[in-house]
């Protein structure tokens, strides 16, 4: 019988009235890999942060090694041998690789850094785990694959015998991942226990033990993998869509949005590969998928924020390529960005003036140089009308209003621009029901009227709601098209999960 | 003038002039590595110059020839006290660096004439000191063939010290753990948090250090070159000093290297006389020289990645 | 006012206090009476028409430097380069009014004026271009550019302008100043000069500038949320260099106003003015807002005409004055001292009302 490591007895963590993890129990086995799976919000960070000791939990126990504890630090944890490799990594860019590993922690001699002794020591880690690193390299100068290495080193350094990895894949090339599940299986080979947050299937399967399924919070079940479908677990992942579609529109108008062979790089990741897309005049066309799969790079290049390796995109017809933002949105492109406090809306402002934020340039919100304040405030009055926005006035600053009020603001200035293809990136998160409500009928009533909705949502309640189409997003690629209205959760699991439901190929 | 002459004068003027520039560049660099932007550093400056031409004036008859090479170190104290000033409203009190810094230089010249005033019946400006650093020759190496006269006699010994501190600098930034931490904090206070460095405590060290060296920077002035104090006596070596830290890109060395530069500018007016080729320069162009040199070395460096990463961003722990 | 205005108000009203506090305690720990010192100052800046007259013309330059940091604040940036910026713009102004002597009047002024301006505004453009295309730093470009200036001023004036021996100019034509008899007599023969009133009408026409201009919401909206406004389609390069062009153009006019209307000449200067960092302070006191500006510095200015009393009627150093501007500037830095004082307060307050609600 393998020992348990760690043991998590009937986690809650409450932030106010939201409950992020609602009765969680887990067990590691030594010398086991966990795989923690899970949608966008589902919990699994918030767990982790409590397992490292950054969150204390409301309810529950916590054993290492069969004793109880309560941690109290991300110290306490490391020091009992828990160690965490993050997402978002936390290394000096400007330092070399053995700078970065051993900061903190350095070997000194009367002050002075034993260089010797430190390399000596990495080095052996290195070999043991044959993780290939070049130590006198700096951050910055190498690949976000090595930057992960190094955060692994990081921990085994410090001694970690646990280790938990959140994401690690959704920044790696293929090459890449391939050699980080390589790597998970030398550290297990060495006695190391392993959890692995991921939404990737293939990733599961290659390498993970056992998988915890977790979903609102609440763990749905934990299973063998060896003895399990992946089916059942893009199923159990996604659950049931709960709320019943809305009508769809049988017809179609002309291809509004036409987007082919698009690829796009940032920091020399491809973000975007092959990509191509279509929406129609008076169709919604919804982009599932889980957050990190290019859809936030997607909604750069349509605004003209970044600028695409390579691809054609026309909107009605005329290229948007080498266009400047202003003039694709007068082209006729409106976007309700996913951040609507730091992109959508400039909160010290206005509402009046976040509303005239697209037009203030030209007649008759501004003539000559000068702008019309009475013209922005009647429009802004009508819109406020319009949209229902729950304001005093339209001075009132953007910064005072609920985050449903705020993003009707974004809703109201995108549509009152009559687009001919509205993005909608997550339009309705953090945003009361009351205003989810009214942002999804004013989206229908778009479509209603021919505007063409590319709709990109975390939420796939909303997605298969409102949607006419659905097309799953997975590594910058569009990766399969659903009927929302047939579609299956083990369908739209696998697809989002990178893989094809039917025979289709592997990646 | 031989040539002998005409390289013994511009070395000595140069390692002269070259020495304040060189203590509060070092200064400079070893705040800004924590992070802590530094545009005070005339203002600390002002504060070394005063306190150690005070301390001179008082304490001559006690130590003699001595006084002035103590005076540098007790400049060097007022300025890391007076220098806490913009520790503690950047670090703690999360105020903008720039104007932190700037309260520094109008505070400096303000209190210190005040306090001249005060000591020295209304005057603004104190007596000349009587015990001063005057010029050096190293036994031994100024015999030398060459670059004996020319290096060794009758030069700066405080320049030489400079360069030592500066070389000290280096390996302290970058060969032990202190100077390795240090320069985290400067670089990614939240990776250096999470591993356990104490953000604040290390940004108030690389102030307090700026503090120091300025502090010493000014008393140099006042020691060597003025020989008293008075509101002229920091007329911009500060900024001078900031800029050879920009144009050295933090770089201790560089720095150092880059302050000596900056001296040669500042001497070569004077002497610029005697030699041929420069008489006919405007000394205009000298006094431009190092502020418009380091512009361009910011622009072909592209402005980026030259700084600590995180130089200027106060750091809030987010719990 | 709205709420960020008013607590505005009260942290410079506190920082105020605060500084001279400060400098009260200091005048008490070597002797000096902190009331005898301060009502000679109040007297010396407020107490006749003559101070009255000295106290306006010393704060015409700083209500234009003041405007001009504004402004480049507004759009997020630091230009300290304002007392360079003065410097050209001083050089400028004057160049023009003696060589052009023999134009009208009007035409004189408007173009020495106009000289001054531009000068300033290229040279605050210049850190302006080199951030939006090189990304260098403004905060040390400008710093660099006051020196270049200084020095280079300097230099132009014993070259060109002084006559031998001399470190000053040639005075403008009297039909060039900006001082008439008129203002001279109603102010009992003090310096007091028409530049006042055109930093007036500056500060109007910059507020309502702000206030209502296409460019000036765009200079709003790129200092408050750079990426929002480029998300929003605004062309964040060009409103960047506009801004500093702007500030330039203010930091300039304050040089030939203070030219034209207060020196008549120019001369070498010793060291860099500490105007444009006086400017900077009248700014930050007054939180950027144009009306703000003015009472921020016409109080800082009284601080300076009346710190001349000071050492006239006692032993006092007038230096005392600047360690009260400074520690003012110092308290407005540390402005989330008060402000976490006032919210501690304001919770308490609000904890005690509940309370009461609840019974």
């Amino acid at each position: 019988m393998a020992k348990t490591v760690i043991e998590m007895q009937h986690i809650t963590k409450r932030f106010g009235a939201f409950t992020a993890n609602d009765d969680i129990s887990l067990t590691l086995q030594q010398g086991e890999i966990l795989a923690l799976l899970g949608e966008n919000g589902a919990g699994k960070s918030t767990l982790m942060g409590v397992l490292t000791g950054q969150l204390k939990p409301t309810a529950g126990q916590l054993l290492v090694n069969g004793q109880a504890v309560t941690l109290n630090g991300p110290r306490h944890a490391k020091a009992l041998g828990i160690g965490m490799v993050h997402q978002h990594f936390m290394l000096i860019p400007a330092f070399t690789v053995l700078e970065n590993i051993i900061l903190g922690d350095e070997p000194t001699k009367q002050g002075r850094i034993d260089y010797a002794t430190a390399r000596q020591k990495v080095t052996a880690l290195v070999d043991k785990y044959q993780l290939a690193l070049d130590l006198d390299r700096k951050i910055a100068d190498i690949s976000v694959g090595m930057q992960q290495r190094v955060e692994i080193i990081k921990a085994l350094y410090r001694e970690a015998t646990t280790l938990i990895f959140d994401e690690p894949t959704a920044a790696l090339t293929p090459n890449e991942i391939q050699a980080l599940l390589a790597i998970f299986e030398k550290l297990k080979a060495e006695g190391k226990s392993l959890i692995f947050i991921t939404h990737k299937l293939k990733e599961i399967k290659q390498v993970a033990d056992r998988c915890v399924v977790i979903r609102a919070g609440r763990v749905i079940d934990t299973v063998l993998v060896a003895q399990t479908d992946p089916t059942k677990l893009a199923e159990m992942m996604v659950g049931r869509p709960q709320q019943a579609p809305t009508p769809k529109m049988a017809n179609q108008g002309a291809v509004m949005l036409s987007v082919e062979h698009v690829a796009a790089r940032v920091a020399k990741r491809t973000v975007l590969d092959d990509l191509g897309l279509t929406v129609h005049a008076g169709e919604i066309v919804g982009i599932a998928g889980i957050d990190g799969n290019g859809q936030s790079e997607l909604i750069q290049v349509l605004t003209g924020q970044l600028k695409p390796q390579s691809g054609k995109i026309e909107l009605g017809g005329q290229s948007l390529l080498k266009r400047t933002p202003r003039q694709i949105s007068e082209q006729g492109l409106g976007c309700i960005p996913e951040d609507r406090q730091n992109i959508g809306l400039i909160l010290p402002l206005s509402i009046a003036e976040n509303l005239a934020l697209k037009d203030y340039y030209h007649q008759p919100y501004s003539h000559l140089g000068w702008l019309n304040y009475r013209v922005i405030n009647q429009t802004a009055q009508k819109l406020i009308k319009r949209f229902d926005i729950r304001t005093q006035s339209e001075q009132t600053l953007a910064g005072e209003l609920s985050g449903g009020n705020q993003q009707k603001v974004v809703v109201a200035r995108e549509i009152a621009k009559q687009p001919k293809v509205l993005i909608a990136a997550n339009p309705t998160r953090g945003v009361d029901v009351g205003a989810i409500e009214y942002i999804h009928q004013s989206l229908i009533e778009q479509r209603n009227q021919g505007c063409g909705i590319l709709l990109v949502s975390f939420e796939l309640d909303e997605i298969l709601k409102l949607a006419d189409r659905v097309l799953v997003m997975h590594a910058g690629q569009i990766v399969g098209e659903v009927d929302p209205q047939t579609t299956t959760s083990q369908t739209l699991g696998l697809l989002m999960a990178g893989q094809q439901p039917v025979g289709g190929r592997d990646e | 003038m031989t040539i002998t002459m005409i390289l013994m004068t511009i070395c000595a003027t140069t390692l002269v002039y070259a020495a304040p520039l060189i203590f509060t560049a070092l200064g400079g660099a070893f705040s800004e590595h924590s992070g802590v932007i530094n545009v005070g550093l005339e203002g600390i400056m002002i504060v070394g110059a005063f306190s150690s031409a005070v301390f001179t004036l008082q304490f001559s008859t006690v130590f003699g020839g001595l006084t002035p090479w103590i005076a540098l170190l007790v400049g060097g104290l007022f300025g890391a006290l007076f220098s806490l000033l913009h520790a503690l409203a950047t670090v703690t009190l999360r105020a903008n660096h720039i104007i932190s810094g700037t309260v520094l230089n109008l505070l400096a010249p303000a209190l210190c004439v005040f306090l001249t005033r005060v000591l020295y019946s209304g005057k603004g400006q104190t007596p000349v000191i009587n015990q001063s650093i005057g010029n050096f020759t190293f036994p031994g190496l100024a015999q030398i063939p060459v670059i004996g006269p020319i290096l060794f006699t009758k030069t700066s010994l405080v320049a030489y010290a400079a360069v030592l501190v500066g070389i000290i600098s280096w390996y302290v930034l970058y060969k032990t753990r202190f100077g390795l931490r240090l320069r985290s904090v400067g670089e990614n206070p939240a990776a250096a948090d999470t591993l356990g460095i104490n953000v604040s405590r290390y940004r108030y060290i690389g102030v307090m250090l700026s503090g120091l060296l300025g502090g010493i920077g000014g008393a140099v002035m006042a020691q060597s070159i003025t020989l008293n104090f008075s509101a002229a006596t920091i007329s911009g070596q500060g900024f001078m000093a900031l800029a050879a830290m920009i144009f050295g890109k933090w770089h201790p060395i560089g720095a150092t290297g880059a302050a000596i530069f900056f001296g040669l500018a500042q001497s070569l007016p004077i002497i610029g006389g005697y030699i041929p080729i420069l008489a006919g320069v405007n000394s205009v162009w000298f006094q431009i020289a190092p502020y418009a040199i380091t512009i361009i070395i910011l622009v072909i460096f592209l402005g980026k990645a030259v700084a600590p990463a995180a130089d200027g961003e106060n750091y809030i722990k987010s719990h | 006012m709205n709420k960020q205005q008013s607590s505005g108000l009260i942290i410079a009203i506190l920082s105020v206090a605060a500084g001279l506090l400060v400098g009260g305690v200091v005048m008490l720990v070597f002797g000096y009476s902190p009331i005898q010192n301060y009502s000679n100052l109040f007297n010396g800046a407020f107490g006749d028409i003559y101070s009255i007259g000295e106290t306006l013309r010393n704060a015409t330059p700083l209500i234009l430097t003041a405007l001009g940091f504004s402004i480049a604040s507004k759009a997020g940036f630091f230009n300290i380069g304002g007392s360079g910026q003065l410097l050209v713009g001083w050089f400028g102004a004057i160049v023009f009014a003696l060589h052009f002597k023999n134009l009208p009047g009007i035409l004189l002024i408007l173009g020495a004026i106009l000289a001054g301006m531009l000068l300033g505004g290229f040279w605050s453009w210049l850190a302006g271009f080199l951030r939006a295309y090189f990304g260098t730093s403004e905060v040390i470009t400008t710093i660099m550019l006051n020196y270049i200036a200084l020095y280079f001023v300097n230099f132009a004036i014993k070259r060109w302008l002084a006559p031998k021996g001399s470190d000053s100019s040639a005075n403008i034509v009297p039909k060039a100043s900006l001082r008439t008899p008129f203002l001279e007599q109603i102010t009992n023969h003090s310096t007091f000069h028409w530049g006042f009133f055109i930093a007036l009408v500056l500060v109007i026409v910059m507020w309502w500038y702000l206030k209502r201009s296409k460019t000036g919401f765009e200079i709003k909206a790129v200092g408050l949320n750079e990426q929002a406004a480029r998300y929003a389609g605004m062309n964040t390069k060009q409103t960047i260099m506009w801004a500093m062009l702007l500030s330039g153009l203010l930091a300039g006019l304050a040089g030939a106003v203070d030219g034209l209307g207060n020196y008549q000449n120019i001369s070498v200067s010793n060291a860099l003015p500490d105007i444009g960092f006086n400017g900077m302070a009248v700014a930050l006191l007054a939180n950027g807002h144009p009306i703000g500006i003015i009472f921020a510095a016409i109080l800082f200015s009284a601080l300076q005409i009346g710190g001349l009393s000071i050492s006239v009627y006692s032993t006092t150093p007038t230096e005392i004055v600047n360690i009260v501007i400074a520690s003012i500037i110092f308290f407005v830095g540390v402005r989330f001292l008060f402000e976490q004082l006032l919210n501690h307060r304001l919770l308490k307050k609000h904890a005690l009302m509940k309370e009461r609600l609840e019974k």
